[in-house]
């Protein structure tokens, strides 16, 4: 995927003990994850994109305009550049209404307001909490508005750090849909740390990962994912992502079929229309692999497929396999005595047998 | 039950301690703020002067300060080249030594409340356009009101407190340097025990009310 750089990012943050030192190019839409582990230098990337690190060295561009240059001394201010920053925990100020708080920034923006606030606020959910004061919400609902004071000052680049880090399991499935929502209707480019590469699968388009606060990868989601190189720590839970569409439902056996280049692929009953499209990641532990088309089996997904490549994994027992289902790839984690036997190499048709799949919305 | 003189003395106090206060939550405000943020290796030493009115006797104070604006002093000096005389014994030169020594009252608890609210509000404030005035305005000074308002009754209370400082820049001057403290050291000294009594009776109900408010008010927040 070639992306067209509309921002150019390089820094350089130098703490005991830490070094940032990142040169990105990067798409201007769609959502960018910033993934790593904790410590890697995701926040302080994201933070020296506010202009929030005053201390970091390098350039940022943005769309034609100068936010920083560290060589020519240039630095714009945080409450200058064009951002919303939805901060890890909730950060409304305590002494505000919700109704207050989401006017904080929309009354100190003086250009045209391209989101609306209504549209900011039915996005997320909350106009029944207008009222309300932050110490009254729940841990979710303050995200949610967070979220939406961000959007209300109609930022031309949305940063969020981490916005589901300090919630629960089910106020995260609470927040995904929104932020989704948010993936789909915004024309604005989104950049999202993570450490979950559920998030960052149901999310993102583009991803960099960071390690050592120095950039590993970075490129489109899916060939990302895709790809075996990617540092040992991730390939535990390696996977891909595939975007498919609801093609029929089976009702006698409560069955959807989801139809993407490589095939089709039977989940549990969705409850979506036929043509709505889907994220589902498939984990390389969940494939296996046959010379032929496996008769008598309880295994419903069988896709075929071509080998790209083979390449070590995190155990000397396990080689990854890298696939191609009809323009779509594939990792199948196998063992190393499989491989052999089956005398897997590069160019060999195959059948892939999809044991599960995560759906991601 | 108050003479006239009595009454000017307790006049005299309450203006002191309230263009005292007025000064020092205008002066304070930016030492604490730059107290509280700041990372310089002066933070120690500034903090140090700020406090030493808590540890030093009022009369070394008040005998830096006489020193310092008495006519041979560089304060001295410049107010009488710019025509204004001499501070010392008059209301002014008790207005400036009040403020150095009730300054610690009033900067610790803003320092406190500044550094408990953090720098988490003003990049939030920042990040929502707001530039560091206005986030000042409209984040920390309400966020830290119960911090203004402990600073405020601290040094209205500890300048009605003042005895030491009084007497060695101030004098006894009626109803130019006369404060109740100075008044009742003049009852007592008269042996006008009945009149201490009405005056001292009167600063030990006002200290007790003070403390009774502020301590009752602690983890109370203001923005509720």
């Amino acid at each position: 995927m070639t992306v067209p750089a509309a921002i150019h990012a390089r820094f350089q943050v130098i703490w005991p003990g830490f070094t940032l030192d990142v040169d990105l190019r990067l798409p201007g839409r769609g959502v960018t994850a910033l993934f790593g582990h904790s410590g890697s230098g995701k926040t302080t990337l994201l933070r020296c994109l506010a202009g929030l690190e005053q201390q970091s060295r390098g350039v940022l561009h943005f769309k034609g305009e100068v936010w920083q240059d560290s060589t020519r001394g240039v630095f714009l201010p945080t409450h200058q550049r064009s951002i919303g920053y939805v901060f890890q925990e909730a950060s409304l100020f305590p002494h505000l209404s919700v109704r207050k708080n989401l006017d904080y920034g929309r009354k100190r923006v003086n250009s045209g307001h391209k989101v609306s606030l209504d549209h900011a606020v039915e996005l997320l959910g909350i106009s029944h909490l207008l009222d309300r004061m932050p110490d009254r919400l729940s841990g979710g609902e303050r995200q949610r508005v967070a979220i939406a004071r961000a959007l209300a000052t109609s930022p031309e680049l949305l940063l969020m750090d981490e916005p589901l880090a300090a919630l629960d399991l089910k106020r995260k499935s609470e927040i995904l849909p929104y932020l989704e929502r948010l993936h789909d209707e915004l024309e604005i480019p989104v950049f999202y740390v993570s450490h979950s590469p559920d998030e960052v699968a149901r999310l993102a388009d583009y991803v960099v990962l960071l390690a050592e606060g120095r950039v590993v990868i970075a490129g489109g989601l899916r060939e990302t994912l895709a790809r075996l190189d990617l540092p040992t720590a991730f390939t535990e839970d390696a996977g891909v992502v595939v975007e498919a569409v609801i093609a029929d439902h089976d009702e006698a056996y409560h069955l959807t079929r989801l139809d993407f280049s490589g095939g089709g692929i039977f989940v549990a009953r969705r409850q979506e229309a036929l043509g709505h499209r889907l994220r589902f990641r498939i984990h390389a532990r969940d494939v296996s692999l046959a010379l032929t088309r496996v008769e008598g089996t309880s295994i419903l997904n069988l896709l075929p497929v071509t080998v790209i490549e083979v390449a070590t994994a995190d155990t000397p027992a396990h080689v990854l396999v890298q696939l191609d289902a009809g323009g779509v790839p594939l990792i199948a984690r196998i063992t190393r005595r499989s491989h052999d036997l089956l005398g897997i190499a590069p160019g060999q048709p195959l059948w892939a047998q999809i044991k599960a799949v995560a759906l991601l919305a | 039950m108050l003479s006239d003189v009595d009454l000017a003395a307790v006049w005299l106090t309450l203006k002191l301690a309230t263009v005292v206060t007025i000064i020092l939550l205008i002066v304070g405000t930016p030492i604490a703020w730059w107290l509280a943020r700041t990372r310089s290796k002066w933070k120690g030493v500034i903090g140090a002067v700020v406090a030493l009115p808590l540890v030093l006797p009022p009369t070394v104070l008040g005998f830096y300060l006489l020193i310092t604006m008495g006519p041979h002093g560089p304060v001295g000096q410049l107010t009488q080249f710019l025509g204004w005389g001499v501070l010392p014994f008059t209301f002014a030169g008790l207005v400036i030594a009040s403020v150095f020594y009730s300054m610690p009252f009033v900067v610790q608890p803003l320092q406190q409340a500044f550094e408990a609210i953090g720098v988490r509000p003003l990049e939030v404030a920042a990040t929502l356009r707001a530039n560091p005035w206005d986030a000042f305005f409209t984040v920390v000074l309400p966020l830290a009101k119960p911090g203004f308002i402990t600073a405020a009754i601290l040094g209205f209370a500890h300048t009605v407190g003042e005895f030491g400082v009084v007497l060695m820049i101030g004098g006894n001057i009626p109803e130019k340097t006369r404060v109740v403290s100075v008044q009742i050291y003049d009852h007592v000294e008269a042996l006008e025990y009945a009149e201490a009594h009405v005056l001292a009776g009167g600063m030990l109900l006002f200290s007790f009310l003070v403390l009774l408010t502020l301590y009752s008010r602690k983890g109370a927040t203001s923005w509720k």
